[in-house]
Formats: C-alpha cells, structure tokens, sequence
C-alpha cells in the first residue's frame, strides 16, 4: 500500500533526481521543481476524487505524482522519451491527462477551471486550480473569483504561498493579502501550515465538500521553496535554513526504509527513462503536423 | 561583445541620457536582472528608474503607455513574449490608437521588450515568435532585435519616433557575438537595413528578421561551397512598415527571392513583404517570392520534436534551392 510518507517522498526524490540530471546536462529546456511544496499535493490527493478536474501550474510534478502514481510517464514526458503522458510535445508544464491539465502562463488556468466548475455544477464534482502567490498579480484571477462567487461554482483555489515568484518577495509584488482579496468578493478563504497532512485532511474535508455545492474557496498554504525558481537561479540567501519536512522526519521510525525505497524506485525510474527511444509524436511520424509550411 | 551586453548598453544609454526614462518588467532587478540578463546592472545604477512589477503583463503595458502619454519613456519587458498577448489591448486598442485616434498627434516613447522564440525546449507557451500578429497595426511600429544592427543605435532611432513600437529579441541571440559574420562574406548597413554578400550578384536574395541571421548565413555558406549558389543576405531592423525600397533594389537584380522567418506558417511577415515585392517587381522576378519559416505547429518541448517543426538552417537552405529550380 502507498503511504502519505511514501508518496511524499517519490515526490522529493523525482524532484531532486531531475535538478541532477539537469546539472548532468541530461535535461533540456527548463524545470520547476516543488521542493519543499510537496505536502500540499499529497494532502489533497484524497480529498480529490477521479471526476474533480485538476488545473496544474508551472510547479505542477508534485500534483501530477499526487494524483497519478507514474513517475515513469512524468520523467518520460519532461525527456521527451517513449511512454511520455502527451508524447513530450508539452514537458514539464503542459501536461494533459484524465481531469488534469497544467499550462505555464500564470493566470490562466483560473478562468477555465471556473468554466469547467460551470460545467461541472450540480454533479457534485468539482474544479481545483493551484496557483502560487505571484500569479495574484494577473487580472484575470480576480474576474474568475467574481464568476466563481456569482454563480456559486463549485471552485477551489488552491495558492501555494511560497513568498516568492521567481525572484520576486510577496512584499515587493502584493498590496494587501489574499485573504482580503477573497473577503472583497464574499469567497471564502482558509490560510493553513502546510505542515501536517492528516491535520490539514481534518480541516479541509468539510470545507471542500461545501465547494461541491457550490461554495468556492480559496485555501492558501504557507510553504517554503527550498530550490531554485527553475534550475540554478535562486538569488535568495538562507534557504538551507528554511523548514524542511524531510529533515525533521529523519529520526521518524519506518522513515529511512520509505526514504531508501523512494529512492531506488527514482533511481529505477530514471535508468529506465533513459535508456528509452526519443518520443514520437502522434501514431504517424509523417504527421503533417510536422512538415514545414503544410496545409492545415 | 555578446549580443546581449549590447542591448544592456542600449538601455544604460537610455536610462543615462534621462532621468525620466522608466524600464518596468517583472524579476529585473539584480543580482538577477532579468530572466535573460539583459537588464543586469540597471537597477543597481537607475534604482529611480528601474521598476521591478508583479506578474501584470496587462497592467505594466498600461502603465508603460501612462508615462509615455505623460511624456516620459517607457520601456516595459515582457519577460517571454509569448506573454505579450495579456497586453495586446494595451499595445494595440490603447498605445497605437491613442497616437492618432484623437485627431491630433499624440507622441509616444514605449517600446515593448519581447524575448522570443524557440530552440531552448521551453515548450508551446514559452517559444513562440509571434510578430506577425503585430504587422499592420496603424500606429504601431515592429522592430526585430539583430546581431547586425546596434541595439544603441535602434534604441535612438525607436526612441525618437516617438511611437509605440514593439522589439523582438530572439533568445538565441543572447549569448551570440555582434557583427560576426562567416569569413566568406562582407556585410554593410545602410539605414536600418544589413546586407551580408559576396563580391558577385546573388542568384538568390534572401530576407530575414535579425533572430534568423545565423540560420540564414550558415544556409548561405552551404549553398556556396556545396551548390556555388551565390546569396545575398537583408536583414531590415524595422520589419513594419516595411521600408521595400531597399529590398526591391537588391532583389531586382536576383534569380529568386526568399524572406526566411521563425514564424509559423499562415498571415506571416513573409507573406506581407513577397506582396510588397510582387507589386513592385512583377514581371522582372523569374519565380514568385518564396517562404521558409515554421511548420503550420505549435512548438513542442522536446528538442527532436522541436526541431522537426522550427525554421532551420536547412529549410533555408532546401527552399532557396527550390526557389531557383
Ligand atoms: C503570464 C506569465 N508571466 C510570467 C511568467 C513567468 N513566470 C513563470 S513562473 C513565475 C513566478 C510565479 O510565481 P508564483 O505564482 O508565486 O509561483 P511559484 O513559482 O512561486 O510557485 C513567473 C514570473 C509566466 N509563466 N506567465
Ligand atoms: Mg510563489
């Protein structure tokens, strides 16, 4: 059976694994790792069920790992690899997958999933969009909040407060707080550690379930970066102070097995991974997609 | 001097030469200074004049347009331009409009930074080249960031028209030297336009923005010693509008004529500049003006399959061979 811990600790091995292979030059493009962000996946993985839609952002590996158990397909699609989940056309951040999408433009996700709350409405089922701090500097955030508030859509907003986008501190990018913000609308608003998964379950249970009829929220998590913004760019002094889940479960007993067993599978992960054909795209490498200059 | 030191001069320049010159964009402060570094430096030097934004795209456009409409100069980076899109409202109902739309001419120093295109696997939303949705917007100028071109010297010149204008930066030329070019050829400028040539006529002239010229020049040397194909490369700084007169000049006296871009393919910048020069040359050129650019795609993130839809050297190569048949 995989545990809480188990599926925290994939994420953290997947994420470390991939800023390794990167400093190897084995990664092209880019990558933004959840370091440090991983709880908040996890927590929500089972209040989540399979008819939710999951809308992903630019740190979207621990939501996918959280919902989908295939770090295989995940590595494979960031390698541009055989077995990719979308043929490694999208990488790392447009990732599209049975209820779950992710897109790299910062705001934009939370106007669809308040259309896709629309559709869902009434059936129970409901629209998750996480989105981190800096992104509540895009407008259309806020004219999302306005729909979702005015035709009660079952939307939870689920804000990874990091106190950084990029490079940029909170403080130097946001006037007031989120839970204002949400306050000025009539959406409710929960601000929570992200520190204790079954006591974040325990919080969040009734309040999403509310959202499935129709009460959107937003819950705001305080969680720490603990690596770079995308691969060796981080200009912040301190983060090896930073908390650190990881560290202060070392001493936890069953922690070194999950921990040694997580990482092996990583480790398995990766070495099988590479050694996979590039990815093709579509059933048809003659896809006329791919000619230059070819009729639609 | 790296293409991207240059463009840091450019915009010390301007910063320096006033004090009412703004740059705003998000993450440019340093240590960082910019996702790309171009920007290194300024804040520490203007802290007055350097604004470092939330992520607004929309809003810090508008607000570029607010100080320009003040008088002031603005320049706003978009930190990818595919991003550009939130602030095509602004650029194209506000900032181009208001240049004309109250009957008189309203003065506009903004220029609209915009780091573009493909090549680095930073997938479909983070490698597009999307010019061609900036081509024929009354009022709005469309330049295109070059290793040929001076960036001090665009910068003057795009300051001092005092309309709005959008500057595309091709990623790939960052970290590229300026002015080096291939040994086997010479290159000249003449206004805003670099030609890049041999000591014969060309059979073939080929057109580009500035992102594409190495793209251009290595097809160039293939053709050369594989085919003893003679090319002249132009590369414009300023792609709209278009100053055709110089284009023509060169293409009048050519076998075939090829514009090579990033874009992908439909409405393209190619397309606009083959009418011009089909209305100007119709009857003397011996083959229609022919298009290279990227496939009919999106952009995908992993490199082979990147590669298989990206304007390469050998698409260049392959459509001025097709272009002389
Ligand atoms: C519209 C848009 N503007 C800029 C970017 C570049 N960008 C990617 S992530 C990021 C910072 C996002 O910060 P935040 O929302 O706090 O999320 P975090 O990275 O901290 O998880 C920026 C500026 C983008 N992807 N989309
Ligand atoms: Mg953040």
């Amino acid at each position: 059976m995989t545990t809480d811990l188990d599926r925290l600790l994939l994420i953290r091995h997947f994420e470390r694994a991939l800023l390794d292979l990167f400093a190897k030059g084995e990664l092209n493009g880019t990558t933004h790792t959840c370091l440090g962000q991983e709880i908040v996946p996890v927590a929500l993985a089972p209040l989540l069920g399979p008819r939710d839609h999951v809308f992903s952002n630019h740190r979207g590996h621990g939501h996918y790992l959280a919902r989908f158990d295939d770090p295989a397909g995940l590595l494979a699609e960031i390698m541009g690899r055989e077995g990719a989940v979308c043929d490694g056309v999208g990488g790392s951040q447009h990732i599209l997958r049975e209820g779950y999408l992710s897109t790299g433009v910062q705001g934009e996700s939370l106007p669809v999933a308040a259309g896709a709350a629309l559709h869902l409405r009434g059936s129970g089922a409901l629209a998750c969009a996480y989105i981190g701090d800096g992104t509540w500097g895009e407008g259309a955030v806020y004219e999302a909040l306005n729909l979702a508030a005015l035709w009660s859509l079952p939307l939870l907003v689920v804000v990874e407060h990091n106190g950084i986008a990029q490079t940029t501190p909170t403080s130097l990018a946001m006037a007031g707080d989120i839970g204002a913000r949400c306050a000025a609308f009539g959406v409710r608003h929960a601000a929570l550690p992200a520190d204790d998964v079954l006591e974040i379950r325990d919080r969040l249970a009734p309040l999403i379930a509310s959202v499935r009829d129709g009460a959107p929220l937003v819950v705001e998590f305080a969680v720490n970066r603990l690596g770079p913004h995308s691969k060796g760019d981080d200009t912040r002094s301190g983060v090896a102070d930073l908390r650190d889940w990881y560290r202060e479960m070392v001493g936890v007993p069953g922690f070194a097995d999950a921990d040694a067993r997580a990482r092996d599978r990583v480790e398995s992960v990766v070495r099988d991974v590479k050694a996979r054909p590039p990815s093709t795209w579509g059933q048809d490498s003659a896809d006329p997609r791919l000619l230059h200059g070819a009729k639609p | 001097m790296r293409v991207v030191e240059n463009l840091n001069h450019a915009l010390h320049e301007v910063l320096a030469a006033d004090p009412r010159a703004f740059l705003l964009g998000e993450d440019l402060l340093d240590p960082y200074g910019g996702a790309f570094k171009a920007t290194r430096g300024l804040s520490t030097r203007f802290p007055a004049q350097v604004v470092t934004t939330p992520i607004s795209e929309s809003a810090i456009t508008g607000v570029g347009a607010g100080l320009a409409l003040c008088g002031d100069t603005a320049i706003v980076e978009i930190m990818f331009s595919d991003f550009v899109t939130l602030a095509f409202d602004q650029i194209v109902n506000f900032a181009a409009k208001s240049v004309s739309m109250y009957g008189s001419r309203v003065p506009m120093r903004l220029i609209v930074r915009l780091p573009t295109g493909g090549g680095r696997g930073y997938g479909p939303t983070h490698s597009q080249s999307l010019q061609k949705h900036f081509i024929g917007v009354p009022g709005l100028d469309v330049y295109e960031m070059s290793p040929l071109h001076d960036n001090r010297a665009v910068f003057a010149e795009m300051i001092a028209a005092e309309r709005p204008c959008v500057f595309f930066e091709d990623k790939i030329l960052y970290t590229k030297r300026m002015h080096e070019v291939d040994d086997l050829f010479t290159w000249d400028l003449t206004g805003g336009l670099a030609r890049v040539h041999v000591d014969t006529p060309p059979d073939c002239v080929i057109i580009a923005p500035g992102g594409v010229t190495h793209r251009a020049l290595a097809a160039m040397r293939r053709l050369l010693l594989e085919q003893e194909i003679v090319c002249t490369l132009l590369v414009p700084s300023r792609l709209h509008p278009l100053d055709a007169a110089p284009l023509v000049a060169v293409a009048r006296e050519a076998r075939s004529v090829v514009v090579a871009e990033e874009s992908t393919a439909g409405g393209t910048w190619g397309a606009e500049v083959a009418h011009a020069l089909h209305r100007e040359l119709w009857g003397v050129l011996r083959n229609p003006v022919a298009l290279a650019h990227s496939a009919d795609s999106i952009i995908p993130t992993a490199s082979h399959l990147e590669r298989a839809v990206l304007l390469t050297e050998t698409t260049i190569y392959d459509t001025v061979l097709e272009s002389l048949k």
